[in-house]
């Protein structure tokens, strides 16, 4: 059981934390032609935007209700309705999303009420789905926000088994994919990859593979997002085979669409190492019925002997870890693997997923938490997003970055963690860390006796000459 | 070389086996040989001399795939780490232009480097060839008034064992002697006692370990006039005839050139070990026993003594985790009988070892460790290690780097105790390492699941067996 050490300071130093606003609003650009609108001030949305353009180096669809003084004070539902309008005139999206922000949710701002003026007022946008969800920043994080957008999309646009006569298994191939905050596109891809090795068709909930993977498209100008989950899919999910849900973070979303649906589901908290992968696989084997592809058995002889490669120099080695719970817990479980240990974690907020992780103890905290903690427990490598630079220039020791942000260098969003193979480069990665530490390395000795001549400030120079002048051949 | 002088470094009147069985010196028997060359040990024997410019004179296979990959650490010049070679070309051996490039080889490693000696180290083509390396370093010598050392050690003349020798011998004829120590400087009379001068010869100092024992001799007052080579300069070689006491540290590689300077200057010599407690506090005793000096004695059994008590302490929790593990050990170059007293020591059963290099009187030593008994293993093919693990349910494989992937891929804990391993295991507090990296790789979690079969392999496709 892990323990859980709680905040304990009033001042939040190199906040870890992200807020749940962003959260959802990333969850939302994960489906094709979608524009989330963040229900607060500009600010929260330009701050957003930066955010995400500088971990993902692309633009970003994002919107704003531009909440002012007027509207703070005497109202701002009209601020949703003509925000819904505006776009819906200008880009005719094909979702919109409403994520509220802190400011939003202390004025007492009714999102759901605005939604619903938005379609008495405006009847011919009726076609487009709108997806309130009350998301304010002092609670939660990322990781909440996103599942918290996610389960508000499959509550306001997946119908029910019985009003769209969807049944489960229908589609024989189809497999639907929750999917968490802490998957990277990379991850993405690989997890799609993996379940078409089986013949299977994956609907992936959200699609950031498809939306914010990078590619360069035929269209010079996009105001809404290039890519993602197709709304159109949220109607069939009701005829799929199977629902597989990565992440715990993303429990209560499953919890809806399994209500709704009465489509199994199975859940795997990650899929980062040997054990939890072999867990995807074999459900996948079941579903499908299809053994498992050759090429996948080989990947997973590659990643064992990438393990026992790696293992020793993972094994003992000590690691902090800052991140979000389900981020946190993967990483914690997959070192553990390997022998490695967790000796300082930090997540911003508590979630119940915290209690699997590989480590004595979590801090609810930030990352001069985490700092404190890597000291004092002697870490090696510290694994944290971008912010985590300057702790690990004091700290001296090494930074793998994982999470959001990563602005510093590229590709951060592609990097693949989980499956097989993401597991192997993952600890190829590692190993290559720990060997820069040199760990092996023991001090040079200078024996005060030495004769050597480097010791000496002034080397003799008659010395020298005997040097040569003494041999004999 | 020629065939006499090959014949004399082999017949070395101070192995104890020489009056017998020759097991130490036994000839590679082609299409079943693992194990280096003369080159490769002259090489090996030498390379950690740091401020010397190595020059392999030769086609590009033996430097080329030998550079810069030995785990020896210096405390200064790294002028050891660049490799050198003159790179012959087809043109070089039909035209004979061999010795024309290595001349130039020299004169541009000493003009560049500044090297404070130039090693030549023959290989097979320009021995084939017939070129005259002595003669080429003296005359380099000569011009450019760096010392060139000619190391004649073609891979055809014999084993690895014997390119040992061949380096010894290349240091006694060329090196010792050619130059006096430096005065002690004044710091040392303060300390109130006298100073000895000692040196240790084939010591590497592999992974710093070496590190480990030096503050202890400094503490005795013993001077290291030179360890060959670990950490070793130029001018410090070359002061090896004033040593009081020489130590033989790894296995009889070098055993010549510690007979040659007993014969030349009288130097006493033993042979001991830095692995395992024992046979560290036993090197302290043999130095103070053979420099006689009783005042060193008393010093050195109080120094033992704290040191041993310190380190039973440190031992303590990893011994818990150690106790009863069994090891197969196959080492290469180091001594298998004071590897198994140090894994004694952490309370662990070996069950077999290797004895392909060790000499009759190692095998003597390592009856008396492990009982008469003894798994003693000549061929170490990877087949009959693996089948001593399954059958005597081993728990670690404590081997040479070349073993290590043959123990990986059947799914066998392993340590790595050869020369280029990472991690210094010599002295008292290298043991600690050493159980360290023991129960890192005992108690890894990988094992488990590398033996565990996937969860949707049925009974019949299981191939692979836990062990």
């Amino acid at each position: 059981m892990t323990e859980i050490l709680k905040r304990n300071k009033a001042l939040s130093v190199s906040p870890l934390k992200a807020s749940q606003t962003i959260g959802a609003a990333l969850a939302f650009l994960g489906f094709h032609r979608a524009m989330p609108m963040l229900h607060g001030s500009q600010g929260c949305t330009a701050f957003g935007k930066v955010f995400f353009v500088r971990h993902f180096r692309e633009p970003i669809p994002l919107q704003t209700t531009a909440m002012d003084q007027v509207t703070t004070v005497m109202g701002s539902e009209e601020s949703v309705v003509e925000g819904l309008r505006t776009i819906a005139e200008k880009n005719n999206p094909s979702l919109m999303g409403v994520p509220t922000t802190g400011l939003a949710e202390t004025q007492g701002s009714d999102v759901h009420m605005a939604v619903k003026l938005f379609r008495d007022k405006y009847p011919e946008y009726d076609a487009i789905p709108v997806v309130p969800v009350s998301t304010p920043d002092y609670t939660g994080c990322l990781e909440t926000g996103f599942a918290k957008a996610v389960e508000a999309i499959i509550r306001t646009v997946v119908p029910t088994a019985n009003e769209a006569g969807t049944q489960p298994g229908r589609r024989r191939h189809q497999v639907n994919v929750l999917v968490g905050a802490f998957l990277t596109p990379g991850d993405l891809e690989e997890l799609k990859e993996i379940i078409e090795s089986f013949g299977l068709r994956p609907v992936v909930i959200p699609d950031l593979s498809d939306s914010l993977d990078g590619h360069l498209g035929e269209e010079d100008f996009s105001p809404l997002t290039i890519g993602g989950a197709q709304v159109s899919e949220l109607l069939t999910l009701g005829d799929a085979s199977a629902t597989l849900v990565i992440g715990y973070s993303m429990h209560k979303a499953a919890d809806e669409l399994a209500n709704l649906t009465g489509v199994p589901d199975h859940r795997f908290d990650h899929l980062m190492g040997l054990e939890a992968t072999d867990a995807l696989i074999d459900v996948l084997h079941r579903i499908s019925g299809e053994p498992v592809p050759a090429k996948l058995e080989r990947q997973r002889a590659q990643l064992q002997d990438a393990m026992l490669d790696c293992h020793f120099m993972l094994g003992m080695a000590r690691f902090a870890l800052a991140g979000d719970p389900d981020l946190l817990t993967g990483f914690s479980q997959m070192l553990a693997g390997v022998g490695a240990e967790t000796v300082a974690a930090v997540s911003p907020v508590n979630a119940p997923s915290l209690q699997r992780a590989a480590t004595e103890s979590v801090k609810i905290g930030d990352l001069e938490d985490l700092e404190k903690l890597a000291r004092s427990t002697a870490a090696e490598v510290l694994i944290a997003n971008s912010h985590g630079v300057e702790s690990a220039q004091r700290l001296g020791i090494p930074l793998l970055r994982a999470g959001f942000p990563q602005y510093d260098t590229l590709g951060g969003y592609q990097k693949t963690w989980i499956g097989y193979r993401g597991t192997r480069q993952t600890l190829f990665e590692l190993a290559n860390i720990m060997l820069t530490l040199e760990k092996g390395e023991i001090h040079p000795y200078r024996s005060i006796y030495a004769q050597k001549p480097e010791y000496r400030e002034v080397v003799n120079e008659s010395d020298a000459a005997t040097a040569t002048g003494g041999l004999h051949h | 070389m020629k065939q006499k002088e090959i014949a004399a470094l082999l017949d070395e009147p101070a192995c104890a086996h020489n009056k017998k069985s020759k097991s130490g010196c036994a000839k590679p028997k082609p299409g079943a040989t693992a194990g280096g060359c003369a080159f490769d040990g002259a090489q090996i024997a030498l390379l950690p001399i740091a401020d010397v410019a190595h020059i392999v004179h030769g086609s590009i296979a033996c430097a080329g795939s030998s550079w810069d990959n030995r785990g020896t650490r210096s405390s200064g010049s790294r002028l050891f780490r660049i490799g050198m070679t003159t790179d012959l070309t087809e043109q070089d051996v039909i035209m004979g232009r061999g010795e024309k490039r290595l001349f130039h080889s020299i004169k541009q490693a000493v003009e560049e480097h500044k090297p404070a000696a130039v090693f030549v180290y023959n290989t097979c083509v320009p021995a084939l060839v017939g070129d005259d390396v002595e003669a080429v370093c003296k005359a380099a010598q000569a011009r450019w008034g760096t010392p060139v050392v000619p190391v004649d050690a073609a891979g055809f003349y014999g084993t690895k064992n014997l390119g040992n020798r061949i380096a010894g011998e290349a240091m006694v004829k060329y090196v010792c002697g050619s130059r006096e120590p430096d005065p002690l400087p004044a710091s040392a009379n303060r300390l109130g006692h006298r100073i000895h001068d000692i040196t240790m010869v084939g010591e590497y100092n592999i992974a710093g370990e070496l590190w480990h024992v030096l503050p202890l001799l400094d503490e005795l007052g013993l001077r290291v006039l030179c360890t060959l080579s670990g950490d070793a300069r130029f001018r410090e070689v070359q002061t090896m005839h004033r040593s009081e006491a020489n130590m033989m540290v790894c296995s009889k590689a070098m055993i010549n050139v510690a007979r040659k300077l007993q014969d030349a200057f009288g130097t006493p010599w033993f042979e001991g070990s830095f692995y395992g407690v024992r046979d560290v506090s036993q090197a302290l005793r043999d130095f103070a026993r053979l420099i006689g000096d009783d005042d060193l004695t008393q010093r050195t059994e109080a120094l033992i003594a704290r040191e041993e008590a310190k380190i039973d302490l440190a031992l303590e929790p990893w011994r818990e985790r150690l106790r009863a593990r069994k090891v197969l050990l196959y080492t290469g170059g180091v001594k298998s009988w004071s590897v198994i007293a140090a894994l004694q020591d952490l309370g662990m059963q070996v069950v077999a070892t290797g004895t392909k290099k060790s000499t009759e009187e190692d095998k003597a030593r390592i009856r008396e460790l492990m009982g008469q008994d003894a798994v003693m293993l000549e061929d170490g093919n990877p087949r009959a290690l693996i089948d001593i693990v399954r059958q005597h349910d081993v728990d670690v494989l404590i081997a040479g780097g070349r073993n290590m992937y043959t123990a990986l891929k059947a799914r066998i804990p392993f340590l790595d105790i050869n020369q280029e391993r990472e991690f210094g295991y010599a002295g008292y507090t290298g043991m600690v390492e050493l159980a360290r990296q023991l129960v890192l790789t005992i108690e890894s979690p990988v094992w488990r699941q590398v033996r565990s079969p996937a969860p949707w392999a049925t009974a019949a496709t299981q191939h692979v067996e836990a062990c």
